[in-house]
Order: structure tokens, then sequence, then C-alpha cells
């Protein structure tokens, strides 16, 4: 119902509606301006005009409570950029329950309005509820309430985040997810798994020898890595809930690169046991290896795509490094990257229609983005040490490993190169992020 | 009587306790054991006496030795080792030859730049190339693996040429 039709269908329930609202309006003071969160650098260029402006209100009964969900939610949809936050302040407590009069919001520029609240239980859950209000629409968006651990309610602050950005974009948030990358230092490596904002990082593993290549399970619940510890490179498989760990491929050689099947059944490895860097592909569980390239020389950092049906790698088989696309049951490669000398690390967007990768271009390492159906490709970045790509599990961003002050940091760039913003900013050295699956629960 | 038999457990005690320590030994540590045959060669007169110094008569531990050289250096995006390490590769495929029970592991290493998966496809390909000419010169595949740290080892850490240069290496590692 737009505004129009708001007018011509009032009826006695909405003429009430509307006095009471009106009586609210009168509450809310005006706006401050948008910029709430200075400390986290987020560039973005071209969306600008087309940002909806947003307004969190605080969480009744958050005051005590380790995280302040509006806060989270805020910098969520504001890192997106997609959203602009306008600060009001009301002089009532709002929450899921208040009458708003659209209208009022709307006048000072509100398109989206979330309120909510969070009780503690009895039993020390916390029963955390919210509205989103569509200004413009003149209705609530949804209305939800989760009974969660204390423990829970970041993550729950960026399930209310995906919400809106879903209701309002169309498309799927990723505030909820993870991510994995390996923090370094001297004689110290440390396998860490944060928050999609960087924040509440946790040492899945610690390690005086290095670990590289960590990759998600499809289900989130497992990592393979690369891990040096027993001063060679061998693939493990990691379940994250538990700890526990398995060698998955300790050939003689090298072994590195593990790569997940769409179904997470299979596991592409790159092993050197029989001479040269080539992949193999084995089940989950260890079981039925099978080599898929043998071309001398590298074939390295296999991807599998998300229909199940090809393997993106890198090769240096026309000499320099290339990108290539095979079966996944091997065979016959296609050359897939062209511009340029040197393209490694591929990765496919969820749709597979978009390939990134890693391209040196006048010795500078730029994450790069290939449209594969129209052969379009787009650098993305010029910070020129940019390593490890990994889509977004919403194929709308790409986060990547960059350099600031001689230091390994994390950075995201939405695939058409618009938005960037950057992660980390705890001084600690980060190397080969990926950003992990959509949440099954 | 009493007296003694507390002195005798002491002392057992005292044997566990030694071999307990003992069974961690350090992997490099192995002792260099002389392979021994019943029977000496048909032709010789099985009276010869070898000679042995006091200390440590392997030439692998022999800091002045020809094997003390273990890193074999390579150019920018190269991967062949170069004549003038030859030698050195030649000097421990002779010692390998000549000790078929010891092992080695050559490990490649790259310099920082690129991927951290490339980079560790190209130090294999360091430690191959150095594999390949000891198989040439008579090592067995058992006493050979070759295996990258890539990039992720470097010996000599800042990003200019020099750091670039020590990092293009392979290493081997005795077992």
């Amino acid at each position: 119902m737009n505004y129009l039709q708001f007018f011509m269908h009032s009826s006695p329930f909405n003429t009430l509606h509307r006095t009471v609202s009106a009586l609210l309006v009168t509450a809310i003071f005006a706006l401050v301006s948008s910029q709430a969160h200075a400390q986290l650098k987020i560039d973005i260029t071209g969306v600008g005009a087309n940002q909806i402006a947003f307004s969190a209100a605080p969480f009744q009964g958050n005051q005590g409570l380790p995280e302040d969900i509006k806060k989270v939610i805020e910098s969520d949809l504001v890192r997106s950029g997609f959203f602009r936050a306008i600060n009001t302040t009301s002089n009532i407590e709002l929450n899921e329950t208040t009458l708003i009069d659209p209208t009022a919001w709307k006048s000072i520029g509100v398109d989206a309005l979330i309120v909510g609240s969070v009780k503690k239980l009895p039993d020390g859950r916390l029963d955390l509820r919210f509205n989103l209000h569509d200004t413009a629409q003149q209705k609530s968006l949804g209305k939800f309430s989760y009974v969660i651990a204390p423990s829970a309610l970041r993550l729950h602050a960026h399930k209310i985040a995906d919400f809106v950005y879903e209701k309002l974009l169309g498309e799927k948030g990723v505030f909820s997810t993870r991510l994995a990358y390996v923090e370094k230092s001297p004689g110290r490596y440390r396998l860490i798994i944060a928050d999609a904002d960087g924040a509440n990082p946790q040492v899945a593993l610690a390690s005086k020898e290095p670990i590289i290549s960590p990759a998600w399970s499809p289900d989130g619940t497992q990592l393979a890595y690369v891990s040096f510890e027993t001063r060679k490179p061998v693939v493990f498989v990691h379940t994250l809930a538990t700890g526990r760990r398995k060698a998955l491929a300790n050939f003689k050689g090298s072994n590195s690169a593990p790569a997940w099947s769409a179904n997470g059944q299979q596991l592409a490895v790159v092993l050197t046991k029989e001479g040269g860097s080539q992949i193999f592909s084995m089940g989950a569980d260890g079981s039925g290896l099978n080599k898929l390239t043998s071309t001398g020389g590298i074939n390295t950092e296999p991807a599998y795509s998300h229909d199940g049906r090809s393997i993106y790698f890198t090769s240096d088989r026309g000499g320099g490094p290339q990108v290539y696309r095979m079966s996944t049951s091997g065979g016959d490669a296609s050359r897939v990257t062209f511009e340029g000398g040197y393209n490694i690390s591929p990765r496919i967007s969820p749709d597979d229609k978009t390939l990134t990768y890693v391209t040196r271009r006048d010795g500078q390492f730029r994450i790069a983005a290939l449209d594969l159906a129209g052969g379009t490709e787009m650098l993305l970045t010029s910070t020129g040490r940019d390593e490890s790509p990994s889509f977004s599990p919403n194929g709308r961003y790409i986060l990547y490993a960059t350099k600031a002050g001689g230091k390994g940091t994390l950075a995201v760039v939405s695939k058409d190169g618009r938005i960037k913003y950057s992660l980390s900013n705890s001084g600690a050295d980060i190397a080969e992020p990926t950003w992990g699956p959509f949440l099954n629960d | 009587m009493k007296h003694s038999m507390v002195k005798y457990l002491a002392i057992s005690a005292m044997v566990a306790v030694l071999a307990a320590c003992s069974s961690a030994v350090p992997l490099n540590d192995k002792p260099v054991v002389e392979s021994k045959t019943g029977k000496a060669p048909t032709g010789t007169d099985g009276r010869a006496v070898p000679t042995i110094i006091p200390g440590d008569a392997d030439p692998l531990n022999d800091p002045k030795g020809v094997l003390a050289k273990r890193s074999v250096y390579f150019d920018y995006d190269s991967y062949t080792v170069k004549s003038e390490y030859r030698e050195l590769v030649q000097n421990h495929a002779k010692y390998l030859v000549a000790n078929p029970n010891r092992k080695v592991v050559v490990q490649g290493n790259t310099d920082e730049r690129g991927g951290a998966e490339y980079n560790l496809a190209l130090g294999q390909r360091r430690a191959d190339a150095v594999k390949t000419l000891m198989l040439a010169l008579g090592v067995k595949e058992t006493q050979i693996e070759s295996v990258s740290f890539g990039k992720e080892k470097p010996k000599a850490t800042g990003s200019n040429e020099a750091a670039y240069a020590e990092n293009r290496r392979s290493d081997i590692a005795y077992q």
C-alpha cells in the first residue's frame, strides 16, 4: 500500500492509529548526521545516491549486556555499502511493539526503522525481539523473536542485520557468516575463525610452524588446511566444534591446496608424490585417490564450481601461471585467463558466473574479477600486494589479504569494485583469508 | 639385609628412570650405525684394521667439511641447479650413496612475492631439481624426499633483492 492508498482507505482503526502515532511524532527529535562509525573506513563510489537511509533504535533492555545490539546491526548495514545510518533520538523508549508513525519517520529521512528489545528470562536465556518498519510502504516487514543463550547475542544481532538486508535488497545478507584466516608472528601461527565483521576471533589451531590455505566445508562445520607442523606441508581436516582433526593427505613430498566439492563429499588436493605438482581428488574420508592432472610442471589451487561440474585451477603449462578449467573428473583443460602473464588463486562465485583471481600487472599483485560469459575483466584493487581472494556466500563481495604498514590485513571489495572496506585493525600480520558459507541454522 | 634390599630397590628405580630418559632421543641424534658384514669380501685377507680417530668420524658432522654446505641457491624465476652448486650436490650424493641408511629431505623455498600455493609449487620445483640431480648421481629414491616450504619460512626477512636472493633456495636436511 503506497502513501496515497493509505489515505484513501483510511478506516476508523487507521484513523485511531494515526492519532496515536501523531502523538509520537512530537516525541521524535530531529536527527544527527549519519556517520556513526568513523573508526571503520568504508570507501564507496557510485552507490551513495541509492543507499537506504535507516535508523536503529537502542534495543530496550540492552543495558548491562555484553553486546550493543543496535551498534552491531548498524555497523553491519553501514559496512555493506548499501545503507546509511540516521541517528535519531526519541524521548520515549522504542521497542518492537511501539506504534510508530511512518510518515513522521519518513519526513526526517528514515526509510527503514529497526526497533526491538531484549529481556532476561528466568532460566538465564535472553528473549530478543525486533521489528523492521518500512516507512515508505508504511508497514512492518517482519517481526521476530529469538530465545537464545547470552553468548549468542552477537550472532543474533548479525542475523537481524541479515534479515534487514535481505528484506530491503532482495538478496541474502552475510553478516552472520564467518571468516577463517591465519595470524602470523615469528615462530607462531594461529588459524583464526572470526565473525564476518572481523570481530569475535577464536583460535582453532596454534602452531609453531606455518599454516596456509584454509578451506571451509560447504556446511561450515569443518576446515581443511595445510599445516607444516611435521616440517612439511600436510593437508588436515579439522572439525571446528570439537577440535578433532586428521591428516587427510600426508603422502611423500608436499601435500597442499585443499578444496571441497560443492556437495562436501570430495576434496581436491595437490600432491607431488608422482613428480611435479598435480591435482588429485579424494573422498572426504580420504578414500579413492584419483589423479586429475598429469601435465609436467605445476597444477595447483583447485576450486570446484558450485554446479559440481568443473574445477578451476592454476597451471604453468603454457609458460607463466594462468587459470584453467577442467571437468571434476580431470582430463582436458581449457584456458580461462588471458590478460597478463601471471594469474593465480582462482575462486568462482556462488552462481558460477564470475571468476576472481590474483593478477600481476606491472609488478603489482591485484584482485581481478572476470565475467565468464562476456569475457570482461575488471581490476578491483590497486593496493599492489593483494592475495587470496574468496567470494562471500551471497556472491556480492570478495574478501582478500592486502598489506598495510608492512603487515598483512583483511580487506573486502564488492565484485563490481564500488564498495571497499578494510577489516582488521589488531596490528597482527594476517594472511590466507577465506570467507565461510551460509550457516544452516 | 633389610638395608641392602632398600638400596636394591632404589637402584632399580634409578635404572627405570634412565631407561625412560633414553627413549626420548632427538631425531637428529641418531647414532652413526656402521654396516657390518659377517664375511669379508673374497680377495681381501680379512685382517684389515680400520683406523679409529677419537671423536666423531662422520664427515657429515665436520663443520669444515664439504658436507657442511647444504644450501643450493637459484636465480630469479629459475628452477635449475646452477653449475656452481653441482659440486655441492655431488658431495652429498656421494655421501648418501656411501651411506644408504641415511636419508635427506630437500626443502625448497621461494621469495615472498606472489601467492602462497603457487610459491609452494615453485619451491617444490627447486627441491625436485636437487632431488633429480641426486638420483642421477646414484642416490636411491627411498633416501630422498623433496618438499616445499614455499614462501612460508623465509631465512631472510625483508622486501629487498638481497632477501629475495637468500630465500630462492633449496636446503638439504639430513634426517
